[in-house]
């Protein structure tokens, strides 16, 4: 298992600015966000807010206007970031020959999947995996694995690069009341041992009450962002939760 | 006569090698173009053939194969950068040009009731090649064999999401323009022997028969190229003592095996 290092709080990512426009269209815009280590900011919103644009945004896989930089916050010296991504999920059809393992291997070694097993790879997947308890899992099919099962997974494999922030989709779909109060738990254990930020984009907002430190709330731009206690309070939020009604 | 009496007359001969170049190429493409769902792209480029080789025929060109092979390059490129931006489905795009351009080629090609001196690439006729061709296909069996080891591992990282590889300095349309372009010049060379009506059954039937009793990548190559290499071979003994043509055959072959092993899936639940 990998060494668990405490967040020093010190680093922080700043995202200054940003703006996506899709043909002409601004989908989001004058986008500011501080994120500090160690903290679980929730990024929340109704459908079509831009949440996963947002996150795309930050991966750079689109355009955006604006920039994104990670300091360290005592000499404030400008360095690379590394962001670990967990998607929804993957283009895996029933039948799609693809084991843990491939999937795992084709995104963090050269060594041909098609060929042989890396030794070396495999070991360092597996104790990966093992953070989760998803050792077992190596060699099933990707597309055999419940929405759980490959939660972890993807967990484990945003992991392997050490990665200064954690992007996640929360999953929506293929996971029951249990499996959900686990994947809240883990992220909370993640960013508590480990030294990184997390941003998660969340469609439930009573986990988000229980497990966020910093709410941002999302409508193109940012209507409000703050503490739990803040952003729920706010008329903002009323607004687009009317009524109460927890639909996002 | 012994088993391999076949082989006693050097098209045999040639032919056999052919396959055995050919096959494990198209077993080891088929097996991404499947996972890509790229079967019906495959398809269109085989047609797309005709197209080239018309307007090689329209310009004047001598060597048609050449024209074949860039119309077929700009084409694969062409049919990626527009389904990329497209907002209607990949398969009514890909629909479209390729209805476009097989119309354009018979059009061409067809004018003075000089058709039926082309049809032989619709069959394909693997009996008709030379020894300096074979040298050809073992190039573009080597260079595919080089890619596929150093490109598979990120291709596959693409195809599973692309936004997760993005997230890992994957450049996915780099990698998926080079995959088109490979794919083109693989149908290409293999066209005139295998027959633009059939190809796509060779480059996908293997992959697809593999994918059912599969439940990893190495399984998945393995039995692709296996099924791919012994419906080739078998295809082309079996051709030679019915007098049929090689290139059905061998697809015929193949479908067998594609419903074998999609019921030998069902049964064992892989």
């Amino acid at each position: 298992m990998r060494k668990m290092i405490m967040p020093c709080g010190l680093h922080c990512i700043k995202v200054n600015h940003l703006g996506v426009s899709f043909g002409g269209q601004e989908v989001l815009r004058d986008i500011n966000l501080h994120i500090h280590c160690g903290s679980l900011n929730v990024v929340i919103g109704r459908n079509g807010a831009g949440k996963s644009t947002l996150i795309r945004a930050i991966l750079g896989d689109i355009a955006h206007t604006g920039d994104i930089e990670f300091k360290d916050r005592e000499n404030g010296r400008i360095q690379k970031l590394k962001i670990g991504y967990v998607p929804q999920s993957m283009n895996v059809e029933k039948r799609t020959p693809v084991s843990v393992y491939d999937m795992v291997a084709s995104y963090q070694s050269n060594v041909p999947v098609f060929l042989k097993r890396g030794k070396k790879i495999r070991r360092r997947i597996e104790e990966h995996l093992n953070i989760f308890e998803a050792g077992y899992l190596i060699d099933k099919q990707v597309c055999n694995l419940s929405g759980g099962e490959l939660q972890r997974v993807l967990l484990s494999m945003a992991l392997m690069d050490s990665p200064n922030l954690l992007l996640l989709d929360e999953p929506v779909s293929g996971i029951d009341k249990n499996g959900m109060e686990l994947f809240y738990r883990t992220i909370y254990q993640l960013k508590k041992n480990y030294d990184l930020a997390v941003i998660l984009i969340s469609h439930d907002l009573e986990y988000v009450k229980q497990y966020a430190d910093k709410v941002v709330l999302l409508d193109g731009s940012v209507l409000k962002q703050g503490s739990v206690r803040e952003v729920f309070q706010s008329p903002e939020f009323a607004r687009v939760f009317q009524s109460g009604k927890e639909e996002v | 006569m012994g088993i391999f009496s076949w082989l006693q007359y050097d098209f045999m001969k040639n032919a056999f090698l052919a396959i055995l170049l050919i096959t494990p190429l198209f077993g080891m493409m088929g097996t991404m173009i499947v996972n890509r769902k790229m079967a019906f792209f495959s398809d269109a480029l085989g047609h797309s053939a005709l197209t080239g080789i018309a307007v090689g025929v329209a310009f004047g060109v001598n060597n048609t194969s050449l024209s074949m092979v860039i119309f077929a390059v700009v084409f694969a490129l062409l049919l990626n950068f527009i389904s990329s931006k497209a907002p209607s489905s990949t398969d009514t795009v890909i629909s479209v040009f390729s209805s476009c351009s097989i119309a354009l080629g018979l059009a061409i090609l067809s004018q003075g009731g000089n058709f039926s001196r082309y049809s032989s690439i619709l069959v394909g006729d693997i009996l008709s090649i030379t020894p300096k061709e074979l040298v050809y296909l073992s190039v573009i069996l080597l260079a595919t064999l080089a890619f596929w080891f150093f490109v598979f591992n990120k291709l596959l990282a693409v195809s599973l999401n692309r936004t997760l590889a993005r997230s890992r300095h994957i450049s996915a349309a780099w990698l998926e323009n080079l995959f088109a372009v490979l794919t083109a010049l693989i149908v290409m060379a293999s066209i005139k022997w295998v027959g633009i009506l059939i190809i796509n059954a060779l480059l996908i039937l293997p992959a697809a028969a593999a994918g059912n009793i599969s439940g990893n990548m190495r399984e998945y190559h393995f039995f692709s190229i296996l099924f791919s290499v012994f419906s080739g071979v078998l295809g082309l003994v079996i051709s030679y003592y019915t007098n049929v043509a090689t290139g059905p055959t061998i697809a015929i072959l193949a479908s067998i095996i594609y419903f074998a092993a999609y019921w030998w899936g069902s049964q064992n639940n892989v």
